[in-house]
């Protein structure tokens, strides 16, 4: 058989889309894995419905799977996607507007029919109707196929069914040429047990690798060569695994037991799944009966001495918030994780936004600041997690990190970090007398150290310094609770000088693009990759502009008013309705313009560059 | 309930530490010296005495006293308040615990109650409402080796906080809870608790409560409790001994003391705790004895599922009639759970129910040591490259 020409592209987006329970996200997963094993850059944007099995056929209940790959530095999940693959009217249906005019569209022909329109409240056959002129559409009798291959495993109708993911997994495999073997070892693997079934998907996989080369329906395949990544040992990483192994690299190299409490809440649940199992890294976990008592088994664990952790998403935090404001006053160690979600209230669940920056950053009663950390990509949520712990630790106070559903589940390759290259990450418990007091000797939980001014950890069973705290307002110094007027004033003051403090952890501003520009872009969080690709393309099409990137919300960069005085032009997207931008406003009084994205979904680098075009001319 | 106006109630630098019209010495224990002729008292099996032991005060030296237990804070409560005798009673029974103070941990929620870990020179954390539960529960699965007690009230645990004290009743945390239940919110000023009983005429119910009220030994039954126990705060000896036997326990050792409030609703108990009524009125049980009260003349049978109470006197029935307690039934401990504030039985004080069943805090700290025995001590770098990679030259 003539091979097909082959045609290199410098990058690719790639969508596979089908009902919840068509095993989307085991097709891109396997997808991925085969494109690291190209040595691709890639990103990753799993986009699934918040139902677990939502009714067959209906446009709730796609879920999907993207991937953007390329030789070139991929920093988003991509803007257009160049192959849909579509398991059912529905999937077409959902996400036929995200492919680039020309792009092409895989389609299950046999899924195709009135019952399936009509559950997608279609009124005509989109094969047929000429709403598809504007791309090239591959019709595949995936259903009919499947069956055909597996008539005589003795599977029976509803295994045989659900297998037809392997065969459209091997077509686009041999699409992009991508190798077949990390899939085959997996389905080996997976199905071990179950040799019927392992079989069967072997089987699929390696007919639909062969269909591409034998359909008409093809004249060439593609292909992306190698990215060139900076050298040193890979691996796809999601950022929730990131995060976990960051804590677990923070109970390492510190030497403290981790007490993860939490709540299951999506998109928050895989840290607690993770960290789960992690126990013999000295990982602690506990499932509480809700938020509250999530955070206070945390709070509790800190008092203990333990690096405690709770995490949750968005409708968590707002249950969380009496008790960091108790972490707070307490003074101890406490990291908070909050994975945003789409809101208000329940909002949606499994969609990604940055809408908790201003419940993160004021979201108690009374004055209780504390840091807010921002995790920007996948692999950074290692680093952030890290980070968060130490600090937490050194300053004796809780600390925020945002991460978002995006960054939970999206994933990217990841240069495995030397664990000996990470910051120390010191701990000094007290274990003597701090203070005289009538010539004695006694220990005062509230004596601060004179730089980072956070007050001494000292753990139950350290005879002689039996304290007591509370959320009582205490006296600055010995501890004890005091309801005096100028006390209570000095110690706001005093907490609040303590997280300020904080800047002093923060490296200086890297500023990217074009430093002469008058336009600067500010963003936080996961809108790196996007802020950046829009700011590059933007800049290859001659626009000067330049952006940078807080991962510190709060504080903010000592050095970041000198950077904004270089510009006199400021945009700031975010994934929400203008948070950072009231924030930044507030601080600098200067003329910050919002570009805001609320549906779900992160930034394409088109979107970034369109609105700097429009700013710059 | 809120803690907004905690100097309410100041009282004028004097410490009293009984509740008025109560001896310091001499009020006879009502159990112990009333059993039946021939009968030893006898104390049931402690589950485990297992746990730190070892002079108090981290010295190692001297023995420690109950001064040694007690903070420089000045106590706050209002003067008369049944709370200065939980107070004393735990600060006389921690010496003989033989627990060092560094090991010792106080922790509270909110209300009156909740101030107590400020006068313990022990650790201690004054949380928020209701959430105690959950800081003991995770100070105690960081720091399975410290001795861990919880105080609450009436309000902070089974209003704000219910949904905690059911779920650290099932996990069987190894702790102790003191719930001081006075039927009212004292902090707040007093609206009625939980435990009020209807019709309450309180400052938010001007017309009488609607609400019926919980019953809190049957509570954290229905909750899995494996121990639950209940005492009052004018019989110091029979309370120390409940705390006692509660600190013994490896597990959630409940503890219901009942506690005048004498601001907002004084005498609440006081048919079950003044010399005039309690012989009558309140009945102190205890494991494999016969269930008798008023003086040895009245006891309690049981006739099909409920108890009755027979006249000892009359020659109709004797000590062989009466039902003998067992704590570790826990079909007895639902009845006797339901003798609440009847007219016609007496009120019971003493451990309602123990259960061995192994505590969280050992459970999860065996978990942890059988994983590191199965799969070895992590190694932070093989978890960094485990599964697919690829080298990029």
């Amino acid at each position: 058989m003539a091979l097909k020409p082959v045609e290199t592209l410098p990058e690719a987006t790639v969508l596979f889309a089908g009902d919840s329970g068509d095993g989307m996200q085991l097709t891109g997963t396997q997808f991925t894995l085969a494109t690291a094993y190209a040595m691709n850059d890639l990103a990753t944007l799993p986009d699934f419905p918040a139902e677990i099995r939502a009714p067959v056929g209906t446009t709730y209940g796609v879920s999907g799977f993207q991937l953007h790959f390329g030789s070139i530095d991929i920093r988003t999940p991509g803007d257009e996607v160049d192959l849909l693959v579509a398991m059912n009217p529905a999937a077409l249906k959902v996400n036929v507007e995200r492919v680039r005019i020309g792009g092409t569209i895989l389609v299950n022909s046999n899924a195709f029919e009135k019952r399936n329109f009509d559950l997608a409240n279609m009124n005509s056959n989109p094969l047929e109707d000429g709403s598809l002129d504007k791309y090239r559409v591959i019709q595949v009798e995936l259903t009919r196929l499947t069956r055909e291959t597996l008539k005589d495993t003795g599977l029976n109708q509803k295994e045989i069914d659900r297998s037809k993911n392997m065969f459209a997994l091997g077509l686009a495999l041999w699409l992009y040429s991508r190798p077949v073997e990390p899939a085959q070892k997996w389905v080996a693997a997976k199905f071990a047990k179950k040799p019927d079934i392992r079989d069967a998907n072997l089987e699929l996989l390696k007919k639909g690798y062969h269909f591409g080369e034998t359909t008409e329906q093809f004249v060439t395949r593609y292909e992306v060569t190698p990215a060139k990544l900076k050298p040193g040992r890979y691996r796809a990483i999601m950022g929730v695994q990131a995060l976990a192994m960051g804590i677990v690299a923070a109970a390492n190299k510190s030497g403290l037991q981790v007490v993860y409490g939490s709540y299951p809440i999506t998109p928050a649940s895989d840290i607690l799944h993770t960290l789960s199992r992690y126990k013999n890294h000295g990982i602690v976990t506990i499932q509480a009966e809700d938020e509250i008592a999530a955070i206070g088994t945390a709070i509790g664990a800190a008092f203990g001495g333990s690096l405690a952790i709770t995490g949750t998403s968005g409708p968590g935090i707002a249950l969380k918030g009496e008790a960091m404001g108790l972490a707070h006053i307490i003074e101890l160690p406490l990291v908070i994780i909050n994975v945003q979600r789409g809101g208000p209230s329940t909002g949606l669940p499994t969609k990604t936004e940055q809408s908790d920056l201003l419940q993160a950053l004021y979201g108690r009663n009374g004055d209780a600041p504390m840091p807010v950390i921002a995790a920007s990509t996948p692999g950074d949520c290692f680093e952030v997690a890290y980070e968060v712990c130490r600090i937490a630790v050194k300053y004796m106070t809780p600390v925020v990190l945002l991460s978002d559903g995006y960054l939970a589940n999206g994933s990217e390759p990841w240069l495995i970090p030397n664990p000996e290259d990470l910051k120390p990450f010191n701990v000094k418990f007290a274990d003597k007398p701090n203070h005289v007091v009538d010539d004695e000797p006694v220990f005062w939980p509230y004596l601060r150290d004179e730089t980072t001014m956070a007050r001494p950890w000292a753990k139950p069973g350290t005879a002689g310094l039996e304290h007591r705290v509370g959320g009582l307002e205490k006296h600055n110094g010995s501890g004890n609770v005091s309801y005096d007027a100028q006390n209570h004033e000095l110690m706001i003051k005093i907490r609040a000088e303590k997280i300020q403090r904080i800047q002093a952890e923060i490296a200086p501003i890297k500023i990217f693009g074009d430093p002469t520009a008058d336009l600067l872009v500010v963003g936080w969080g996961s809108t790196k990759g996007a802020i950046e690709a829009g700011v590059t393309r933007a800049n290859e099409a001659g626009k000067k502009v330049a952006s940078i990137h807080l991962r510190f919300v709060n504080p903010l960069p000592s050095d970041l008013g000198a950077v904004l005085s270089q510009f006199s032009q400021y945009l700031v997207p975010e994934m929400n309705n203008g948070q950072l931008v009231k924030v930044l406003r507030s601080e600098y009084l200067l003329p910050f313009e919002a570009l805001n994205k609320i549906q779900g979904r992160p930034f394409g680098p088109s979107e970034i560059a369109a609105k700097i075009s429009e700013m710059v001319g | 309930m809120s803690d907004k106006n905690p100097d309410s109630k100041p009282n004028n630098g004097r410490k009293p530490t009984l509740p008025p019209g109560m001896k310091p010495k001499g009020a006879k224990p009502p159990s112990a010296s009333k059993l039946p002729p021939g009968m030893k008292p006898k104390g049931p099996p402690t589950a485990k005495p297992e746990g730190p032991q070892g002079p108090a005060g981290g010295d190692g030296a001297s023995k420690a006293t109950r001064a040694d237990f007690s903070s420089d804070q000045d106590v706050r409560w209002c003067p008369g308040c049944g709370d200065y005798a939980i107070l004393a009673t735990v600060q006389r029974l921690m010496p003989e615990l033989g627990v060092p103070r560094e090991k010792v941990v106080f922790v509270s929620g909110i209300g009156c109650s909740s101030r107590f870990p400020y006068y313990m020179n022990t650790y201690g954390m004054h949380s928020i409402h209701g959430r105690a539960p959950t800081i003991v529960t995770g100070l105690k699965s960081a720091r399975p080796d410290l001795d861990v007690w919880m105080i609450t009230g009436d309000g902070d645990s089974l209003s704000i906080g219910g949904n905690h004290i059911i779920h650290i009743m099932r996990r069987n945390v190894n702790v102790q809870i003191i719930m001081f239940n006075n039927q009212i919110y004292g902090l707040t000023k007093g609206q009625y608790s939980p435990t009020s009983e209807i019709g309450k005429v309180t400052k938010s119910t001007p017309f009488g409560s609607l609400d019926h009220p919980f019953n809190p030994i049957a509570l954290v039954l229905g909750a899995e409790a494996s121990f639950a126990a209940r005492t009052m705060d004018r019989d110091p000896k029979h309370m120390k001994e409940i705390l006692k036997r509660a600190h013994d326990y490896r597990g959630t050792g409940f503890v219901e003391v009942y506690q005048n409030c004498n601001i907002f609703n004084d005498g609440a108990f006081f048919q079950f705790t003044e010399k005039e009524t309690k012989s009558d009125r309140a009945i102190f049980f205890e494991h494999k004895k016969p269930l008798t009260y008023a003086g040895g003349t009245k006891g309690l049978r049981l006739n099909g599922f409920s108890l009755e109470s027979i006249d000892l006197e009359n020659g109709n029935f004797g000590i062989d009639d009466c039902l003998v307690y067992d704590e570790t039934s826990r079909d007895l401990a639902g009845i006797m759970a339901r003798v609440y504030w009847r007219p016609d039985l007496p009120q019971p004080f003493g451990v309602f129910y123990r259960e061995d069943r192994p505590s969280y805090d050992d459970l999860l700290h065996k978990q942890v040591q059988s994983v590191i025995e199965r799969s070895g001590k992590g190694s932070l770098e093989k978890l960094l490259s485990e599964g697919e990679t690829w080298e990029v030259s």
